[in-house]
């Protein structure tokens, strides 16, 4: 059997008396698509955040590629080659779109500028950034000094997707990257998450959308109330019967699907 | 990259294409250069000031104002770093204050040489920026509270140091006193510790504007949140911050010794409010992430012209109080309303 590229034991987060999530595992092997269903609070985001260092664990595992790993801030997850769109979008409003795509990873201009004066490449990052939206299919933003805040709820989404799909070595994680998005923007997307899924790198996905999760999804992890209900595939259950475990109206045990 | 324009076929592509009225084109001018409206201010009130007394254009007086506003001026460079990250730093004055009467004092009647006291001054400055930088961070204290602690901290430490005693420029070594040397440019007479406030403004300004550094200042006080799940250490970049100010307070401790010609624990009382002033007249936001160095420039400069033109106009000083005050309202009134700019 393949080693998952990512897989979590037991992970336990709790905030106060709430429970966030209450020991779940999960496992993500090279080149598939996981999906993350569940209602909401589920604990669907509280697990990628665990998963992506933006919070830590109270207790539980994490290996990638089989070694032991611990991620005490999103820093040390995108070393890991971890890349995440967070469903907030995590971007600088003020800061334009270059600036953006390119946050906490600023390219220095060759040379005395780059190296002594530690000079910023400006011109160069607003070149790639658009070349980088420009292969996402976002062909609506073509100056990309301009400021993020004078963007749309969708344009914003496709910068945090693209800085993704740009730096993404490892895996993909994308929480909600469709919500804000319309019909065209959202097929570019999925479309995205299957490139992506053909250069060989997997993504985990979370969506309420199960259209889209039953269109890319290999395996779907359904998450209910802190806990794993069970993982399943498009192939073996119906969306139906996945919406059904997941709202807890059956089990997979009552409902194994045509295995 | 290739643009193809679509004939606009839906009402709300025919709305992205409307024309914008005049009075949003000048909100989105504001909002891309930000500096504009401080040089528009600064620039009229020359033209104002000039035309009732013309003294007020010439090189004696324009030299003149340059000179008194340098200390607030440095001193708002580091407000401005601490600004840009939506915080707030009510221990400039005191600051500063401690760092020259350390300096002056270890350097009194030939105590350390004029070199040691500077270095001193500017690793005390190191120091206090650092304990405030230290509680913002460690601690999680909003940078209000922390510098209106430190504020009264830093006073008291100062004039306890000193007893409450003055140092004159006779008792120090002529280094401490260079800053406040001139020579002339033409008709206009310049102070070293003018040229050294120029040199910061460059340094920072360059920084703010080129580096990664800046830019990560700029996305901390954006949206915090944001800046740490791009993977930026943001404790780290507002330690940076309030330590530079202070390296920045304490060189300016120095300038301002040349400029009194005496290091006085009683000296440059108003100087955070005047400091926070200059910051926000020159257009940088105080909720954060928005702003630039150049503004602040600008913004010394104007209460530096109102201070001169109104006095050489005749009138009550107070009416400068005044000026500045109505400025203060006007230009966070701007910052307000070019911050609802849309696409």
């Amino acid at each position: 059997m393949t080693t998952p590229v990512l897989s979590a034991r037991g992970m336990v987060k709790t905030f106060g008396r709430v429970v966030g999530l209450d020991g779940v595992d999960l496992d993500l092997y090279p080149g598939e698509v996981l999906a993350i269903i569940g209602d909401n609070g589920a604990g669907k985001s509280t697990l990628i955040k665990c998963l992506t260092g933006a919070l830590v664990p109270d207790t539980g595992q994490m290996f990638i590629d089989g070694q032991l790993v611990h991620f005490k801030r999103p820093q040390d997850a995108l070393d890991a080659g971890i890349e995440t769109v967070y469903q907030t979008l995590a971007v600088a409003p003020a800061l334009d779109i270059a600036s953006n795509l390119y946050l906490g990873r600023e390219r220095r201009r060759p040379g005395f500028l780059g190296s002594a004066l530690r000079m910023i490449d400006k011109k160069g990052m607003r070149r790639d950034a658009g070349k980088a939206l420009a292969d996402l299919g976002i062909g609506t933003l073509q100056n990309m000094a301009q400021p993020v805040e004078t963007l749309s709820g969708g344009q914003r989404q496709a910068i945090s997707v693209a800085r993704a799909a740009t730096f993404g070595s490892k895996i993909i994680v994308l929480d909600e990257p469709t919500a804000a998005l319309g019909v065209k923007e959202s097929n570019q997307v999925l479309k995205m998450i299957r490139e992506v899924r053909s250069r060989g790198l997997p993504v985990i996905l979370i969506s309420h959308n199960m259209p889209h999760v039953f269109e890319v999804a290999d395996r779907i992890h359904i998450q209910r109330l802190g806990r794993c209900a069970g993982v399943v595939t498009p192939q073996t259950h119906t969306m139906s019967e996945a919406v059904a475990i997941m709202t807890g109206a059956t089990t997979v045990a009552e409902t194994p699907g045509r295995a | 990259m290739s643009t193809t324009l679509q004939p606009a076929s839906t009402a709300t592509e025919q709305f992205a294409l409307r024309q914008r009225s005049p009075v949003q084109r000048v909100q989105h001018l504001l909002h891309s250069y930000p500096a504009i409206s401080p040089f528009l201010v600064l620039v009229i009130s020359f033209v104002v000031f000039a035309t009732i007394n013309p003294r007020f254009a010439s090189a004696n007086s324009l030299s003149l104002v340059v000179q008194q506003v340098a200390v607030i001026g440095a001193l708002a460079v580091g407000q401005t770093l601490i600004i840009l990250t939506a915080g707030i730093d009510l221990s400039v004055g005191a600051i500063t204050i401690l760092s020259m009467m350390v300096a002056a004092k270890v350097a009194e009647g030939g105590g350390l040489p004029g070199v040691l006291a500077v270095a001193v001054g500017i690793c005390l400055g190191i120091g206090a920026g650092l304990f405030n930088g230290a509680l913002v961070t460690r601690i999680k204290l909003p940078p209000f509270i922390v510098t209106l602690g430190t504020l009264s901290v830093f006073t008291a430490l100062g004039l306890l140091y000193s007893r409450g005693q003055s140092v004159q420029a006779s008792d120090l070594p002529s280094l401490l006193n260079w800053t406040g040397e001139s020579f002339r440019i033409g008709q206009f007479r310049i102070t070293t510790g003018v040229v050294l406030v120029a040199a910061l403004y460059v340094v920072v300004g360059f920084a703010l504007a080129n580096t990664a550094w800046g830019r990560h200042v700029y996305a901390v006080g954006d949206d915090k949140e944001a800046a740490r799940l791009a993977g930026i250490r943001v404790d780290r970049v507002l330690l940076s911050v309030y330590t530079v100010a202070g390296a920045i307070y304490g060189l300016t401790a120095w300038i301002l010794i040349g400029r009194a010609g005496a290091a006085s624990p009683n000296a440059i009382t108003d100087a955070n409010l005047e400091s926070i002033t200059a910051v926000v007249i020159g257009g940088t936001s105080l909720f954060g992430g928005r702003g630039a160095l150049l503004g602040t420039l600008l913004g010394a400069l104007i209460v530096g012209f109102f201070r001169s033109g109104l006095s050489l106009a005749g009138v009550d000083d107070q009416y400068r109080v005044l000026a500045v005050g109505l400025l203060v309202i006007l230009a966070v009134a701007v910052d307000q309303w070019i911050r609802k700019v849309k696409a």
